[in-house]
């Protein structure tokens, strides 16, 4: 067992684990976050992605350990003073989910696409959201939920 | 008159609603069963077979057994007396061949995956941990893997079945008197007509749901609780009892939010079983939560047929007859409706075309693969796929555009009801209408236009343009046709609409979702019938203690059938308020008419809402003689028919004959799926149904090596396509209402599956046919693409140079480079 202390969604922990153990099951099973989903066990479907240190990772591609002494921000994590988040927001309007299953991972994923690149084109969107897998929307209003999440962001800007 | 004016309430129906379901799912708030911990709860992991056939001649589970956290260790040989056998719902004969289908294989395995063992331990790593240990001896038996091998007996998946041959099924219009004689109308055409011969390969599929089942099982209350992942858990309520021999009323089945489904969750699985063999062995609450490559290998495959295909026609492009042979794999077992699924789609090989004959013969053929099953279109895409490559094959054979051949024989919209040569009613339709938009959107013209120009120039990258206008059947299903086909069940749907005191409306519904919003329609449609605000109901679902009557949700059924009966259960709450609203305002209940929520006495101001009658009705201090103090109703409705939902799909591709590459261009689809209850929720049906098609066409094949291994078993080798393969769409709906539902919605789920896939075969095989190709086999991959364009022979327009070839390596595994792999370096690398 290694003592990892990590601060997640705002909330520092500190606890045993297995060195073996995934984030996305520390997560999951120690830290009841549950918003955090799995998918796959090759890394390909990006339904675990969560922020480290403000980066998206896919989290069950990094070990518990290695998030010692760092911030993780998951689905639940993302919104503000009771505020839905812009990209959560833009989902639900433009109807980019149907089962939810890959969507808490393709929000954390869209968030990182747009700090990245505040503007991106449909193609831009398409490459970024490349490693996170939906099996029910067809991408089609997904990539249209993060164009409107970087317009809504840009308005706010102005 | 002195009606007092309300003021007009746009309907429900139509409006294009923000789902509420979203509101849980965007924040984390989700309740999949693996979230689910109970106190004390074990976690289960499978120990599964590593060959395709084999007899288990040794187990030992010692080591297991005695690994820290292990509870407890079940073989078949612990089982065989308590575990039941796995059900077949729906037989294609009265003899069919059905192998025993146990949960946990006692002596034999039939396909790799199978389950041999289940640890039950205190975690789920320590339970992975001990099947690691557990030591099974197999003497290797030769698999029955090819279709076509195991059609023709060679090698036996069951020796003891003497056969692989599960059942034949035959439909043939002369003999039912829908039509005449297909042999005949193909003679005919022999002699002075046009004969097109096509054997056409629906590969294996994986429906590849985004959330891995799982399966919770409580045995520490009166009633044993279960959660599963399922779209169905009315039926795996029932199959519980009934498998393990439990009182019905002892079970109750959760199916808490579920992650996708597409057929692969209309299933009783024996991991359902053992989960719950294991609660009751430990007496403690178990957990199984497959990990996406047990899902690939154990869940249940779709498609799967050899499709041997003749249609005959006249030389002016009028089909005179088609017949259909079909080569349908089974795999190991007959899952819940594996052997009726080929014969879902015997009613719609003729599409939408008046065929004057039609035979169709379909051999189930066991082998030892993982079984198949359910998967969105069931049996329909197949079809589809058969007429509407044919319908071009027509088109390039008479040198006539593809959808004049296609208008010369559909039937049109006066026409409806519409008799067809497979013995059903086509409702209603309008295929002159979908084509006229569909053409619009597409621009067809200028397409066909650029399309001559690339030819004309040679140009390395050629144009493709694939036509579908198809037609799909949904609404599953009259429950007398359903008996008549051998099904166990009947096809109704149940809704209850209970008024609560306060003025707020629960709706149950029988039906079970996991994605398609029907939190979000049913509330529009019941906000309509009652006149309550949206927000005021409440859609309650999925668990058998809340809604205890219902057939759950496949085939495009939930809409066109558990919708209505949601209409007829709000209505009878309208019915039953009258009396009391008519008591209260001191009227006949005949003077009273109910519009936007509000009794009034016809002719004066005088009136009740709704919720003041629900109000008086619970306080119950005054009501009409004989009135019970509720207005709660339930319906129960069964359709006298399916519905026929329709569309015109169009897609382009660009091929570049060099890499054998295809791009997707542009993909306009207009859809008829009668009155559309939420535009937004239509779309999102239609845009993921379409790319789960186009997959088919271009990217998605579940391949088994000689040995009967699964190669392609988790998500780097099965490739799913990407945000990156697929593009925009430019959908569009015209309105036919169904006829005969108060409702008049046809249902939406699976169209956009069923009709794209030939439309983009068809897009890349138009692109190669001055090439002399008139078929590629799908998954059309760049490698099968190239091989045919460099097979292609003399009518090859330009040989492919060297440096293209370098692309492929010869004996790679078969599929698209770029699909499906997160940062491939060749992505977008100008292919
Ligand atoms: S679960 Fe992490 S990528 Fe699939
Ligand atoms: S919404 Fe179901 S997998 Fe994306």
């Amino acid at each position: 067992m290694t003592r990892i202390s990590v601060r997640v969604d705002g909330v520092d922990y500190t606890d045993e684990v297995e060195p073996r153990t995934l984030l996305v099951h520390y997560l999951r099973e120690q830290l009841g976050k549950t918003g955090t989903v799995v998918g796959c066990d090759t890394s390909n479907c990006g339904a675990c992605t969560v922020h480290l240190d403000g980066r998206s990772v896919k989290s069950c591609n990094v070990l518990a350990v290695q998030a010692d002494g760092h911030e993780v921000t998951t689905i639940e994590g993302l919104a503000t003073g009771g505020e839905l988040h812009p990209v959560p927001q833009a989902f639900h309007e433009c109807h980019a989910l149907q089962c939810g299953y890959c969507t808490p991972g393709m929000i954390m994923q869209a968030v990182d696409v747009l700090r990245e690149n505040p503007d991106p084109s449909e193609e831009e969107i398409r490459l970024g959201l490349e490693g996170n897998l939906c099996r029910c929307t067809g991408y089609h209003n997904i990539v249209r939920a993060v164009r409107q999440a970087a317009g809504a962001r840009e308005g706010a800007q102005a | 008159m002195t009606v007092t004016e309300q003021p007009a309430q746009a309907p429900e129906v139509g409006r294009a609603r923000l789902r509420k379901e979203d509101a849980r799912l965007i924040t984390g708030r989700t309740r999949w069963t693996d979230n689910i911990v109970l106190p004390g709860m074990q976690h289960l992991a499978m120990v599964r077979s590593p060959f395709a056939h084999a007899r288990i001649t040794g187990l030992d589970a010692s080591a297991a057994k005695s690994a820290p956290g292990v509870v407890a260790v079940l073989t078949g040989a612990d089982v065989k007396d308590v575990q039941g056998a796995l059900p077949n719902a729906w037989p294609a004969s009265d003899d069919q061949k059905t192998p025993a289908h146990p949960s946990i294989a006692v002596d034999e395995v039939a396909f790799a995956g199978e389950v041999v063992a289940v640890v039950i331990a205190r975690s789920a790593a320590a339970a992975r941990d001990a099947a690691e240990l557990v030591d099974v001896d197999y003497e290797e038996l030769p698999p029955a893997l090819e279709l076509k091998a195991a059609a023709a007996d060679e090698v036996l998946a069951h020796p003891d079945l003497g056969t692989n041959v599960s059942a034949v099924w035959t439909f043939d219009s002369q003999e039912k008197g829908t039509g005449g004689s297909a042999d005949e109308a193909i003679a005919a055409a022999r002699a002075d007509g046009v004969v097109i011969e096509r054997e056409y390969r629906q590969q294996r599929l994986i429906p590849a749901f985004m959330e891995p089942r799982s399966v919770v099982c409580d045995p520490t209350g009166e009633q044993l609780t279960v959660w599963t992942s399922t779209q169905v858990p009315h039926f795996v309520r029932i199959f519980v009892a009934a498998v393990l021999g439990i009182p019905e009323s002892k079970v109750r089945v959760i199916a808490p939010d579920v992650g996708g489904g597409f057929g692969g969750k209309l299933q009783f699985t024996p991991e359902e079983v053992i989960t719950v063999l294991a609660a009751r062995h430990t007496g403690k609450p178990c957990k199984y939560t497959e990990t996406r490559s047990e899902s690939l290998l154990s869940g249940h495959h779709g498609r799967d047929q050899w499709q041997r295909l003749t249609l005959a026609a006249t030389r002016d492009g009028r089909v005179t007859g088609l017949k259909v042979e079909l080569l349908a794999d089974m795999g190991a077992y007959l899952g819940l409706v594996t052997s009726f699924i080929p014969m879902l789609g015997a009613l719609m090989y003729n599409g939408i075309y008046k065929l004057p004959a039609y035979h169709f013969t379909c051999t189930n053929v066991l082998t030892n693969k993982t079984w198949t099953d359910a998967y969105r279109g069931a049996g329909r895409p197949e079809a589809t796929f058969a007429i509407e490559r044919l319908m071009d094959e027509l088109a390039a054979e008479l040198g006539m555009d593809a959808l004049e051949v296609r208008e010369k024989n559909w039937i049109t919209h006066e026409e409806f009801p519409f008799h067809t040569v497979a013995g059903v009613t086509y409702d209603s339709g309008n295929y002159e209408a979908a084509t006229a938009r569909a053409r619009e959107l597409f621009d067809y013209e200028a397409l066909r236009r650029e399309q001559r120009e690339r030819r004309d120039r040679k140009d390395p990258v050629q144009l493709g343009i694939g036509v579908s206008t198809f037609t799909e059947m949904c609404g599953l299903a009259p429950s007398r046709w359903m008996g008549e086909q051998r099904y166990a069940a009947g096809g109704w749907e149940h809704a209850e609409v209970r008024m609560l005191p306060t003025g707020k409306v629960e709706v149950v519904t029988g039906t079970s979702p996991h994605g398609q919003g029907h939190e979000t329609a049913w509330s529009q449609i019941a906000a309509d019938r009652l006149g309550v605000p949206f927000e005021d109901v409440e859609v309650l679902h999925g668990d058998t203690a809340i809604a205890p009557r219902g057939l759950d949700t496949y085939g495009s059924r939930s809409l066109a059938v558990g919708g209505q009966a949601v209409v007829m259960a709000a209505d009878r709450v309208v019915e039953k308020a009258k009396p009391l609203a008519a008591h209260m305002l001191e009227a006949a209940v005949d003077d009273l008419e109910f519009t936007g929520g509000r009794f009034a006495v016809r002719g004066t101001d005088k009136g009740a809402t709704i919720q003041e009658v629900v109000w008086a009705a619970f306080t119950s201090h005054d009501l009409p003689e004989g009135m019970v103090p509720t207005l709660d109703a339930e319906a129960t409705y069964d359709p006298d028919n399916f519905s026929f939902p329709h569309g015109t799909h169009l897609c382009a591709v660009e091929v570049d004959t060099e890499t054998g590459q295809v791009r997707m261009r542009r993909y306009v689809s207009v859809d008829d799926v009668g009155v559309v209850v939420n535009p937004l929720i239509v779309a999102g049906q239609m845009h993921g149904g379409l790319v789960q098609g186009i997959a088919q066409a271009l990217w998605e094949e579940a391949v088994y090596d000689e040995q009967g291994t699964l190669v392609t078993g988790s998500f780097v080798d099965y490739t799913l396509p990407t945000a990156a393969d697929t593009i925009s769409f430019v959908n569009d709906n015209t309105v036919t209402p169904a006829v005969g539902t108060a409702l008049g919605a046809k249902g939406v789920g699976e169209a956009g599956t069923i009709a794209s896939t030939p439309a983009v075969v068809n897009a890349v095989v138009d692109a190669l046919r001055p090439l002399g190709i008139h078929d590629v086999q799908m998954p059309c991959t760049p490698e099968r693409v190239w091989n045919a364009i460099r097979s292609a022979g003399e009518n090859q327009a330009e040989p492919t140079t060297q440096q293209a070839q370098e692309h492929f390596e010869p004996g790679a595994p078969n599929q698209d480079p770029t699909a499906g792999h997160a940062g491939t370096p060749e992505k977008g690398a100008g292919q």
